[in-house]
């Protein structure tokens, strides 16, 4: 499964701004950090600052600051700002789904899209910080110079 | 926003004949279905736990009520499966919740599948049940190996 652009971007500063909850990173340190550009990821934080997952405190020691639960809030919370996993409800008509094949294939599309929706929506931010500490720790067990997240 | 809570004296042992009642009470507030026949079932007539290898464990607060339980069993080569633990149910007194009843109840089922020397847990949760699922994740549990597949006999 691939997440637009945005989403990636998203879940990006989620996790790193719930990892450090007493603190605040500004939007060029986590750019270079994941090498993306800044612009695109100023209009992603906007996003999740309208949307109260996120704050933003100016100033010269300024910068993000998570805002949600992060046992609470989920990969689906995040990404449905930006994009709609399994295709919006009324989207526009695929091409023979009116055909007996078109609606055999839907079934079967309709079950991925489900496992999708089922997996995003189980996983919390703090599972995923989680799942973010193993994988480091087993990084660093095999190469002890690789950063990790807190 | 739920927060966590503290229970006193969070207590876990093996279930007994006499839990019966208070975990299908449980488990009827929770799902909505009572099913005696089914609780009934899992101890014979002597009061023993049917099965060879199933685990009861239920968890009681400081003043001896159950308020939460779990089951499971050790499986070996269902499905092509080499032997690991299944979690059949778990569930937790919704009033008692948000106390860590089902992280100990899952903790010590999971020794018990260590000690009986199964390297893995598993279980099935409804593709609908992003609470259950969420605790299971939360615990690290990840989708398996296998995919369950159904359909209506005619």
């Amino acid at each position: 499964m691939k997440l637009q652009k945005a989403s990636r971007l998203a879940l990006y500063a989620v996790l790193e701004l719930a990892g450090r909850p007493a603190g605040y990173l500004t939007a060029a340190g986590m750019a270079e950090t994941y090498g993306i550009s800044i612009n695109h990821l100023g209009k992603v934080m906007r996003t999740l600052v309208r949307a109260g997952m996120v704050e933003s405190v100016r100033g010269a020691k300024g910068g993000f600051q998570f805002s949600g639960d992060a046992r609470r809030t989920t990969l689906m919370d995040v990404i449905e700002l930006f994009e709609t996993v399994g295709g919006p409800e009324g989207s526009a008509r695929e091409p023979g789904e009116h055909t007996a094949a078109g609606r055999a294939l839907g079934e079967v599309l309709d079950e991925i899209d489900q496992i999708a929706q089922a997996t995003l929506r189980s996983i919390t931010i703090a599972t995923m910080l989680k799942l973010i500490g193993r994988r480091s720790a087993s990084a660093a067990a095999r190469t002890p110079g690789e950063r990790a997240l807190p | 926003m739920a927060q966590p809570r503290q229970l006193d004296a969070v207590a876990v042992r093996s279930g007994r004949a006499d839990d019966i009642a208070a975990v299908m009470a449980i488990d009827a507030t929770v799902t909505g279905l009572a099913k005696p026949g089914y609780w009934n079932a899992l101890f014979d007539a002597d009061g023993a736990l049917a099965g060879d290898s199933r685990i009861f464990i239920v968890a009681e607060d400081g003043a001896g009520r159950v308020i939460g339980f779990i089951i499971g069993e050790v499986r070996a080569w269902e499905f092509g499966s080499p032997p690991c633990g299944w979690v059949f149910a778990i569930s937790v007194d919704p009033a008692s919740r948000l106390a860590g009843v089902g992280s100990g109840l899952l903790a010590a089922i999971t020794d018990r599948f260590r000690d009986a020397g199964v390297e893995r847990v598993r279980t099935m949760i409804s593709r609908g049940n992003h609470q259950l699922m969420s605790f299971f994740r939360g615990h690290g549990m990840m989708a398996g190996p296998y995919i369950q597949l159904e359909s209506e006999l005619d």
